[in-house]
């Protein structure tokens, strides 16, 4: 969807190419993460895309199509851009700032003012209650939602997006890349995102573009950066605990590695029989138990009895049980688990029925 | 204090006129100060250099003499309303050149990078971004230059442009403190009265960019 080949920017009166000979080919519908410290040169490699700044050498093609071959200003209509300092116009309403794009494409009036409501809509904010208002009266988080909508309005099929969180406390940050992600899962833009935080990176691209003085140093998704760092750049960008990050890529559903679950009543006999296989191993093996409907009941540690022990099953649960969303990544089981000082959690979906049951043991493998 | 009020009721018709002369010319001059202002000051956005040429300029034309530059014109202009306005321009000229440049290169940088990167045509955001978020600081100037040009408006009587100052002159020489008070109170009455109409179409516009 975005190429760009070969592109060089030397700014008039330096010496110094900011960007040098980069090459990046971003797919559509997906989020390209520039990463790297101030001055690598991936804001001005994103504003050379809607010619915010023009490219010394090389080309970048957008749709197939050179983007120096088409007006600047049609480029742009069809390139939506969010920054981090919103860049909201003050002195118009929530509703005007969002139809900016569909004002100058000349939208009529009832048609703009449709979209302005599904936008709001969309990035959860009550219409009657903002529409009319300015942006000075808004939180931080809710101007980058406007800022988000304005860049939606057209429907372009790319974004920009300039450390769009970037200003926002950590708490606002999360829950609006959050917010983002799901978005993004229905409306499929393709997006190229810039962001000296290689955490954002992580959760937000599904490739990132490493960057350092100028170049792309490593293009790959999230798990290729972290397990497979190029060089040592990367791997001290990544950070020590990278193995950690790798956590917070998989999601609890997704997880292959994980211990059994048995259900009470039901597996009395297989339960008794894992329980004589575990003396002899002598793991600290623990196993998940549900009740009825998949209803988590709680753990038993294994370890803890031996054959002739004979206590009854449902006394040697230990409880309550911990659940945990099967959209939440391993880093929070992690932290759930951490928190509470207990060994395993239960997987469930929206229902809360138990999908699997994740121990320490399983962590630990899953990042192996 | 009585005999004041009854020269004035006994020569209202001729103060009338005076009062009328006055406030026309410095407003005929306001209007070409705020149009020639607002262009220079528009233009001078695109150069720095340039900008800082012009703005020194301007404030050194601020400093001739007021009777001076009024005298200066005669021999150009005549006598009359044509070099009282001219004058009136030249002195109200850099307040308004100056905030207009100062409120279209002050706007956020972000707003204006925003407005580039969505598509907007130049045209469309200096008319529609730019002057409107200007507008506070652009009325400002012209409430200076508004409250300058009606004092100074009081000198061109000595061109024969008439105004009110016409009575302080003609007081003075007559020794008529009647005639002096009326023209000065008038002046500054409307001057008062100007300056609180700017003031409150300036808190109008910052609240309309807030």
């Amino acid at each position: 969807m975005i190429k760009i080949e070969n592109v060089t920017k030397v700014y008039p009166g330096s010496d110094k190419a900011v960007v040098q000979d980069l090459n990046l080919h971003i797919e559509k519908g997906e989020i390209c993460v520039l990463v790297g410290a101030s001055g690598c040169g991936k804001t001005t490699t994103m504003r050379m895309i809607n010619r915010l700044i023009d490219l010394t050498e090389g080309r970048i093609l957008v749709a197939d199509q050179d983007i120096h071959s088409v007006d600047p200003i049609k480029l742009r209509l069809g390139i939506g851009y969010v920054i981090q300092e919103t860049g909201l116009f003050p002195h118009y309403t929530i509703e005007k700032n969002i139809a900016t794009v569909p004002i100058e494409l000349k939208w009529d009036k009832n048609r703009i003012q449709e979209r302005v409501r599904e936008l709001m809509g969309l990035v959860d904010l009550d219409y009657e209650q903002y529409a009319k208002k300015k942006p000075s009266s808004l939180s931080g988080g809710q101007k980058q939602r406007v800022g988000v909508a304005r860049a939606l309005a057209a429907d372009p099929p790319i974004m920009l997006m300039d450390e769009p969180f970037g200003a926002l406390d950590p708490i606002t940050r999360a829950k609006l890349q959050n917010e983002f992600l799901d978005i993004q899962a229905r409306i499929k833009k393709t997006i190229v995102f810039v962001t000296h935080d290689i955490d954002e990176a992580m959760k937000m691209g599904d490739k990132i573009a490493v960057m350092q003085d100028g170049k792309v140093v490593q293009y790959g998704t999230p798990h290729e950066i972290l397990t497979a760092p190029v060089n040592k750049f990367v791997e001290n960008l990544v950070g020590e605990n990278r193995i950690l990050k790798r956590l917070s890529l998989i999601t609890c559903g997704e997880q292959q590695v994980n211990s059994p679950i048995y259900n009470l009543p039901g597996d009395e006999e297989t339960l008794i029989e894992r329980i004589a296989q575990n003396e002899r191993l002598s793991t600290h093996q623990i196993v998940g138990i549900a009740g009825e409907e998949k209803t988590p009941l709680g753990y038993i540690p294994l370890f803890k009895y031996d054959r002739g022990d004979s206590t009854p099953l449902l006394d040697r649960i230990v409880t309550p049980p911990l659940t945990i969303h099967q959209n939440k990544t391993l880093f929070d089981a992690l932290g759930v688990l951490f928190n509470t000082g207990e060994r395993g959690v239960f997987v469930v979906d929206d229902e809360g029925r138990a999908l699997s049951f994740i121990t320490m043991t399983d962590l630990f493998e899953a990042v192996q | 204090m009585l005999e004041l009020f009854s020269f004035i009721v006994k020569r209202q018709s001729k103060i009338f006129e005076l009062l009328g002369q006055h406030v026309s010319m410095v407003l005929t001059a306001l209007l070409v100060s705020i149009i020639i202002g607002t262009i220079i000051g528009y233009l001078i956005t695109y150069n720095k250099k340039l900008a800082k040429v012009v703005i020194y300029f301007c404030s050194m034309l601020m400093t001739i003499p007021s009777l001076a530059l009024f005298v200066f014109l005669i021999p150009f202009l005549g006598i009359g309303d044509k070099p009282a306005i001219a004058g009136l321009v030249i002195y109200t000229l850099l307040p308004i050149v100056r905030n207009v440049y100062v409120g279209l290169t002050n706007i956020d940088p972000a707003v204006i990078s925003s407005a580039v990167g969505m598509g907007m045509t130049g045209l469309g955001i200096t008319l529609k971004i730019k002057f409107p978020l200007a507008l506070p600081v652009i009325f400002a100037g012209v409430r200076t230059s508004v409250v300058m040009g009606i004092g100074l408006g009081a000198i061109a009587a000595y061109i024969g442009a008439g105004g009110l100052g016409e009575y302080i002159f003609q007081g003075i020489n007559r020794g008529n403190n009647n005639m002096i008070l009326t023209g000065a109170l008038l002046i500054a009455l409307i001057t008062i009265i100007v300056d609180k109409l700017m003031q409150i179409l300036q808190k109008k516009a910052e609240g309309m960019i807030r």
